[in-house]
């Protein structure tokens, strides 16, 4: 079993040729695209109440259900509110919470990873003991069943997802350091007497990094995924605050009528996927790994 | 004789594994904010139920009792007593185990009923336009939501086309099979980028090889090659990356069931949800992680029959 298995979706580089993140940026045309896509995404989150004038969360029974155009880009749903302001708006939610459900996975994952290979032992044991408990789950199981344990709520998904998805980072980031210090230039650094804070956090962890980067790229989806499923099924980001997951479920009743309603906000998951996808593929790229 | 005690000891290496998920199921309920019997029960719960309940999960006893008791009950079979609908948890999956099943299934067989094909065809030509359109699929159907995935689906094929149910199991078998098509569809289709991606990397790995490029030499036909020297390989590729993300095909399968209103585990574990029972969430938990421990002892046995080079040692 390798890290892929909870978020079976990161193209790890070859251990061939490896270039840390703080490598000159080179840019290629698949990473470009990827940050262009993201870029415009993150501007339209951030500008949602300049490109808008209508309140997302403003209801309007008179006005419910309104086809697109006349005032309305996306119509209105079934509460009369404007389906665009709530797109945009929701974009600012998941991407937000999609971020940084990523953050302390990435922090705490890569933290254990790092001590666990460097040090090996009883500590070693212990995390991928662990590890190994927690991959045995389906991702959204354990997910969907923390977040019902700890209460609906933002907070309790970014418990949920923390607690799920540090695993990957650990795993990738302590295969890497397996490797690497038994590297020369990690060889010359415990050599040289420096004190072991600084061989980690100088000397390996810039080496190890662009793994657990490119794999927190695929797990922005996932984490999204997950906020956009939690919100499907109702246990999501509470209402009236608007959520893609939530608009697609609510868009499911009038699939036959306003198809647009459900489809509309799933193709904004897609594209922010398709976007962090070549963003992760850029980099994979960037790193001169062959596929 | 060997493949017996390979098995032997890949079921003994299970134990600790096993004995985690235990462990994690378990302290779920410690998750719970405050009182776990309070806030599970709701603020409307008399004193009654929940000092029935601090006793029914062994509250009031210290918490490596209450877990060796939780132990003995699972050795016993038992998964608990479902608050809501006054049942053995046991039972209440036993009945919902069938759709779940068929769901996985359906999910596999499309899904590699998809990915072989296309993969193959990725990795026999390689760098053709058609392989990079190929490749452009996993980026685009990694962000697919699988459950708007089944929307759509529903949309399509259910309600314009009506070709198929769009939601239930039916009775009979021959239902059971009309129904679970487009849910097997919705998880195939989630599944299928990942597969596409390692199966052409693979794919690529076994059509350098050596014995390929004999074959090749000894002027058999390209088709010889494939169907004769290339596909037994790739099958074995196939069943290593889907053991790899049998926890992701299973984890699919519960959101997709609520789509297609399927009856079946994902189902009960949401119904459970909004029912507050936290005994068949549990047991739920428990079964689905059971679930994928055993797919993927079933699939490294598989692996080791298929591949000779395997060790089984």
């Amino acid at each position: 079993m390798s890290a892929v298995d909870r978020a079976p979706r990161a193209v790890l580089p070859s251990r061939a040729r490896r270039v840390s993140l703080a490598a000159p940026l080179r840019l290629n045309a698949t990473l470009v695209t990827g940050l262009t896509l993201l870029g415009l995404l993150v501007l339209a989150a951030l500008c949602a109440p300049l490109l808008t004038s209508w309140d997302p969360v403003q209801q309007d029974l008179t006005a419910s259900l309104l086809p697109p155009g006349g005032g309305h880009l996306l119509g209105t749903d079934q509460l009369g509110r404007d389906v665009f302001a709530r797109l945009v708006h929701g974009a600012r939610v998941d991407l937000r919470v999609g971020a940084l459900a990523v953050l302390f996975p990435f922090l705490i994952g890569t933290t254990l990873g790092l001590l666990a290979g460097w040090f090996g032992g009883w500590f070693d044991l212990v995390v991928m003991r662990v590890v190994d408990m927690v991959v045995a789950f389906p991702f959204f199981v354990l997910v969907i069943a923390l977040v019902f344990a700890l209460g609906s709520g933002t907070s309790s998904i970014y418990i949920a997802i923390t607690l799920v998805g540090w695993v990957a980072y650990a795993r990738i980031v302590r295969g890497e350091v397996l490797v690497a210090k038994e590297q020369e230039y990690a060889l010359a650094a415990r050599a040289s007497g420096l004190p072991t804070w600084r061989i980690l956090l100088r000397h390996l962890l810039p080496n190890v990094l662009l793994q657990a980067f490119v794999f927190a790229m695929s797990d922005i989806v996932l984490s999204i995924l997950a906020i956009v499923t939690l919100g499907y099924l109702g246990l999501g980001v509470p209402p009236p605050t608007p959520d893609w997951g939530s608009m697609i479920q609510e868009g499911q009743a009038f699939i036959l009528t306003k198809w647009y309603l459900a489809a509309v906000p799933g193709f904004a998951v897609v594209v922010t996927g398709l976007s962090l996808a070549l963003i992760a593929d850029g980099f994979v790229q960037r790193s001169g790994a062959t596929r | 004789m060997r493949h017996l005690i390979y098995v032997a000891r890949r079921l003994v290496a299970l134990v600790p594994v096993l004995l985690g998920i235990t462990v994690i199921v378990f302290f779920m309920i410690h998750l719970v904010p405050g009182d776990p019997a309070r806030t599970l029960l709701g603020v409307r719960a008399t004193d009654e139920s929940v000092a029935a309940l601090h006793v029914a999960f062994g509250l009031d006893q210290p918490v490596w009792r209450q877990y060796l008791d939780f132990l003995v009950r699972l050795l016993h079979g038992s998964l608990g007593r479902s608050f809501f609908y006054d049942a053995n948890v046991t039972e209440l999956v036993a009945g919902r185990l069938p759709a779940t099943l068929w769901l996985l299934v359906a999910a596999t067989v499309l899904s590699l009923a998809i990915s072989v094909p296309l993969a193959v065809l990725a990795a026999t030509r390689r760098g053709s336009a058609v392989d990079q359109a190929i490749r452009a699929l996993p980026l685009i159907g990694l962000g697919m939501p699988a459950f708007w995935v089944g929307i759509m689906l529903v949309l399509l094929f259910g309600l314009k086309v009506r070709a198929f149910p769009v939601a239930g199991f039916g009775t009979t078998p021959v239902q059971h099979l009309s129904s679970i098509v487009l849910p097997g569809l919705t998880v195939a289709l989630a599944l299928t980028p990942i597969l596409i991606r390692s199966l052409r990397t693979s794919m690529i790995a076994v059509l350098d090889s050596d014995y390929v490029v004999t074959a090749r030499a000894k002027g058999l036909s390209h088709r010889r090659v494939i169907t004769g020297h290339t596909l037994r390989n790739a099958a074995v590729s196939s069943i290593t990356v889907l053991g790899v993300n049998i926890a992701y095909l299973v984890g699919s399968t519960l959101v997709v069931e609520r789509v297609f209103a399927l009856p079946g585990m994902g189902t009960l574990m949401l119904e459970s949800i909004f029912n507050r029972d936290f005994p068949v969430v549990q047991g739920v938990t428990l079964v689905f992680a059971i679930m994928v421990v055993v797919i993927n002892l079933l699939t490294d046995i598989a692996h080791g029959l298929l591949d000779p080079r395997v060790e089984l040692a």
